[in-house]
């Protein structure tokens, strides 16, 4: 037998694991199971072609070959997180042998097993908050601003300069209070709570400036509570969007040890 | 769960490159591993590069 198979591993569950062959998988030669003292690795044969140490720094770069890893990777976790509570790996996390997996099992027994007991029955809620600067109130122009520039008028001009730049900073003095508000009130419905770093326009293709990028751990019998503290989409104030994402397995929670703790 | 195709890859990003928890044992390379910064600037690059032709791709066709 070949040991030197590479093993992509997905997520780790608590022994027994899925009934028969556990779905999803298609990095290489099938999901398969992996067992070790009371714990269940959702692994998978991969080609070193793609996955040994040198191709895998390359591949990482190429957004669509990740795109296709963490599509694969996501769908594992959650056909799994629909059935059992399930403590995700972190993206591209690769074996050297069945036994390399069983070692990984064995040295993360203790962090995995307490990751185990904390997600079980939580699911990951994600919220954002976006500000539409179109949609932000106009620059409050000084008496006689919308009348036609007057040449030469390098007083008229600062003022309406100015202007322009305290109503943009009202605006963004008011989304930064809204994204506080927000969170404070989802925190009190959450068991955690994770900050991402806002999402850029760019890479998101989401219109309008993302201020809030929130994840939040909810126990699913306060899931109502938790809705329950979104704001309806009239109370907000005009430019100010809301967007949910989610049910997630809790992705942004499996974080065990001394950083353990970022809720309120 | 959530149907995958409805999920953006940023936001799956957002869990998958900050999330998951990090194990040692006998893993080869993980992507905590990896410049993420890099990975980052490359797919904002190919973002972009979706509306905007890049000017260099003309001049190598």
């Amino acid at each position: 037998m070949n040991d030197e198979n590479l093993w992509y591993v997905y997520a780790v569950v608590r022994s027994p694991g899925p009934a028969g062959p556990p779905a999803g998988g298609t990095l290489g030669e099938g999901l398969a199971t992996v067992d070790h003292r009371g714990l269940t690795a959702l692994a998978e044969k991969v080609p070193a072609t793609d996955f040994d140490e040198a191709p895998l720094r390359e591949r990482l770069e190429d957004l669509d070959w990740l795109a296709r890893v963490a599509r694969a990777h996501h769908g594992v976790v959650a056909e799994a997180g629909r059935h059992t509570t399930v403590v995700p790996l972190r993206l591209a996390t690769v074996c050297r042998g069945e036994q390399g997996v069983r070692r990984l099992l064995e040295e993360g027994e203790d962090r995995l097993l307490e990751a185990l007991d904390r997600l079980a029955g939580a699911r990951e809620w994600g919220v954002k908050l976006y500000v539409d600067e179109a949609a932000a109130p106009p620059a409050a122009e000084p008496a006689g601003g919308d009348r036609p520039d007057r040449a030469g008028s390098g007083r008229d001009y600062l003022r309406r300069r100015l202007g322009q730049q305290r109503a943009r900073q009202d605006a963004d003095d008011a989304a930064a209070r809204t994204a506080r508000h927000l969170h404070e009130a989802l925190a009190r419905a959450a068991a955690d709570t994770v900050l991402h770093p806002p999402q850029q326009a760019r890479l998101s293709g989401v219109p309008g400036r993302n201020v809030l990028n929130a994840a939040y751990l909810v126990p699913e019998e306060g899931e109502q509570r938790f809705r329950d503290a979104l704001p309806p989409p009239d109370d907000l104030h005009t430019g100010l969007r809301v967007e949910v994402t989610g049910p997630w397995v809790p992705y942004s929670f499996t974080r065990t040890g001394p950083e353990e703790g970022t809720g309120p | 769960m959530t149907d995958q195709r409805e999920i953006a890859l940023v936001d799956l990003l957002d869990r998958l490159l900050a999330g998951g928890v990090v194990l040692a044992g006998d893993i080869t390379l993980r992507i905590a591993d990896i410049d993420l910064v890099r990975v980052d600037l490359k797919a904002l690059i190919s973002a972009v590069g979706e509306n905007v032709p890049s000017p260099w791709r003309q001049v190598n066709p």
